[in-house]
């Protein structure tokens, strides 16, 4: 059987699974599909908050980045887990406990006023497009190298699929869906993980063998990895960054934007009792880090593994001649996603740091440029054809990025079109409308989210994981601090959140469009996206823990200067801070 | 409206307490230990690094879990020392 048959088998069955699962669940009134009817277990509300989460940022895009920015790209992995510990602390018992269905719900009854739930709805929607078209992408990447078709194509036919998925069931149908994928994602995440770190190290556990003993050279694997890149020019993998207020900010942009995500929120109303919020934290944690330990080690593997592919008698010898490449890096050349270029037509291929300090050596091996360029996207699906494993593994690889680019992009897009829907027409513009007009609106927010989402998701701003750490930022900016306030004070008024979600909202935005093109439009920014012109040496994608503190700042000094918040609105937050009382979810 | 008892008052102060110990953990594991204080940490190697690059890739988020299920299990107990929990 072909390596494209066998694709086609992995993926094609897994996606019947998830269908066939949606099917048998959909969502038959408008409670079942936003939150499941509230009766979900910890362990399997934590397992479908885990595929809901791991994204196409995570799973494809994110040992890529790693692979790329070896020690300083942690930031990710520390980013993206340690929001939970925020979640599990600061909101989601409370927001149990309130009992209501979406995020921009929460916000208007706290701050009594539509205003303010407008201006979430809004926070909402901008966060969410933005993570969808980080997801778009990862799944066009997906889709392309499976299908063996352009790029593009690939995402067109992402967006088809994804919205048929999304279309099909609410929350309850996409609960059990979620775990489903949760299961194929994690495996075929490991599998070769597992593999890999057995032929490098012996050891059969990814995560320890990322600091075990390299087998073929003696001595650790990072060690060795650190080698033979810098013998290229690189900078060492396990180096120092010099720029730590970015990498702070950075991080924490990710953690606070993590608490203040919608789709992740929303799953937390799903479970029966306030402490089962708290349990469900650290369940979806236990689920994420099975893969966000595995993560590290495949990053650095691949490298490696890549390294030793090009350059097989080590750095200082000779690298494989083009017409002798392995057969994966001519099948990833159709997809655009591998270029090469012989620059001076020697035949071989020149994989090294183009940098001026590197350039004598350069010239002395007679190399005229870097040769080979790799999309830092393809790193996952590509690690297991690298390390030379099993047709079935690669089938098996491509299922799980797509189970991972589709659950998020699900849950995402459920989290608009409720916020749509639900906030926005019912909750404002026509409080009349039948459930079914509801459910109908939902469908129809969903397909335009798509659409925008895919337009932009031809030409992001970024590497997948880099488009969704921008959408943290907008979360991070906009709607967590809104939340944290609501509940840890009561001194915090209507006109406050309001102002503090604008000023956080627009500052991060205008922030983020100066250099990465005004909504994301290409080649409408205004400064180039270097270090040197960034703030302080504050990147795009870090801004996002300084509209917080910019969105914290203006809500207190607008409240302390006007008036308190109603009595019984400060009972509200009296109550929300007891666990007892807790019905199920309700609507209003 | 009960919630402006003292015991709910020592509730809730208990929680901050909870949540704030909790916190200064959740940040020395991360921006302590992995970022800012690395260079301190260069001495301690661990497989072919030193310890604060472990932290930066796998500690933290071992140190995550482990204070979320701690912070779960304490509140459980709080809850129901104050008589706020569920039935």
């Amino acid at each position: 059987m072909s390596q494209f048959a066998i694709n086609l088998l992995f993926v094609g069955g897994s996606f019947l699974l998830y269908i066939g699962i949606a099917i048998w669940a959909k969502a038959g009134s408008t409670k079942d599909f936003y939150v499941a009817g509230g009766g979900v277990h910890p362990v399997t509300n934590g397992m479908a908050i885990g595929a809901d989460w791991m994204s196409a940022a995570s799973f494809i895009s994110m040992a890529g980045l790693i692979a790329a920015g070896g020690y300083a790209n942690s930031t990710f992995l520390m980013g993206w887990t340690g929001g939970y510990v925020l979640l599990a602390m600061l909101l989601a018992p409370y927001l149990r406990k309130f009992g209501k269905f979406t995020v921009p719900e929460f916000i208007g009854d706290r701050f009594y006023s539509k205003q303010a739930r407008l201006v979430a709805v809004l926070c909402l929607i901008v966060a969410s497009v933005t993570y969808v078209i980080g997801q778009m992408a990862g799944a066009g990447v997906a889709f392309s190298r499976f299908l063996e078709v352009e790029s593009t194509t690939g995402l067109m036919i992402a967006a088809v699929v994804v919205f048929i998925y999304a279309v099909l069931g609410g929350m309850k149908g996409i609960t059990y869906t979620q775990v489903a994928q949760y299961c194929v994602l994690i495996i075929s995440y490991t599998i070769p993980a597992v593999f890999i770190s057995l032929q490098l190290t012996g050891n059969p556990l990814p995560p320890l063998g990322l600091f075990s003993t390299h087998i073929e050279s003696g001595v650790p694997l990072l060690e060795r990895l650190d080698q033979i890149i810098t013998e290229l020019g690189f900078r060492d993998y396990t180096a120092d960054v010099d720029n730590k207020l970015n990498m702070v900010l950075f991080t924490l942009s990710l953690m606070i934007g993590t608490a203040g995500l919608p789709h992740v929120i929303i799953r937390f109303f799903t479970v029966p009792k306030v402490t089962d919020a708290r349990w469900s934290a650290g369940w979806a944690l236990v689920f994420i880090a099975l893969l966000y330990l595995t993560a590290p080690a495949v990053a650095s593997m691949a490298r490696l593994n890549l390294m030793t592919t090009i350059y097989p008698e080590g750095p200082a010898a000779e690298p494989i001649e083009y017409d002798n490449r392995p057969e994966w890096i001519a099948t990833w050349e159709q997809t655009g996603l591998i270029t090469y270029e012989d620059k001076n037509n020697d035949g071989r291929i020149q994989l090294y740091n183009d940098s001026e300090a590197f350039a004598p050596e350069a010239e002395r091996r007679g190399w005229a440029g870097n040769e080979l360029v790799v999309n830092n996207d393809i790193l996952v699906l590509a690690n297991p054809e690298i390390a030379n494993l099993p047709g079935w593994v690669i089938g098996l690889i491509a299922a799980g990025g797509l189970a991972a680019a589709l659950s998020t992009a699900a849950g995402l897009l459920l989290a608009i079109s409720s916020a749509v829907s639900h906030d926005l027409i019912k909750g404002s513009i026509n409080p009349k409308i039948s459930e079914k007009g509801e459910l109908k609106s939902a469908r129809i927010s969903l397909a335009v989210a798509i659409v925008v989402a895919t337009y932009l998701g031809a030409n992001p701003p970024g590497f997948a994981a880099q488009v969704v750490a921008l959408a943290f930022g907008i979360a991070a900016a906009s709607l967590f601090p809104a939340l944290m306030m609501g509940i840890f004070s009561k001194r915090v008024n209507n006109k406050g959140a309001v102002a503090g979600m604008l000023a956080g909202l627009s500052a991060t935005l205008v922030y983020i469009f100066i250099y990465l093109g005004w909504f994301f439009i290409p080649e409408t920014n205004n400064l180039a996206n270097t270090p040197d012109n960034w703030l302080l040496g504050i990147s795009p994608l870090s801004f996002g823990a300084v509209g917080a503190m910019i969105n914290f700042a203006v809500a207190f000094a607008v409240s302390y200067a006007t008036e308190e918040p109603p009595v019984e609105i400060q009972e509200l937050v009296e109550s929300v801070r007891y666990p007892r009382g807790a019905g199920s979810a309700q609507d209003h | 409206m009960s919630g402006h008892s003292y015991d709910a008052e020592n509730y809730w102060k208990a929680n901050l307490r909870l949540i704030f110990g909790s916190l200064v953990i959740w940040a020395l594991a991360s921006y302590g230990f992995a970022i800012l204080l690395r260079p301190l940490l260069s001495g301690i190697a661990i497989g072919g690094t030193d310890l604060g690059f472990w932290f930066a890739q796998q500690g933290s988020i071992l140190t995550f879990i482990a204070l979320i299920f701690f912070y779960a299990w304490r509140m459980n107990k709080i809850d129901e020392k104050f008589g706020v929990h569920e039935e």
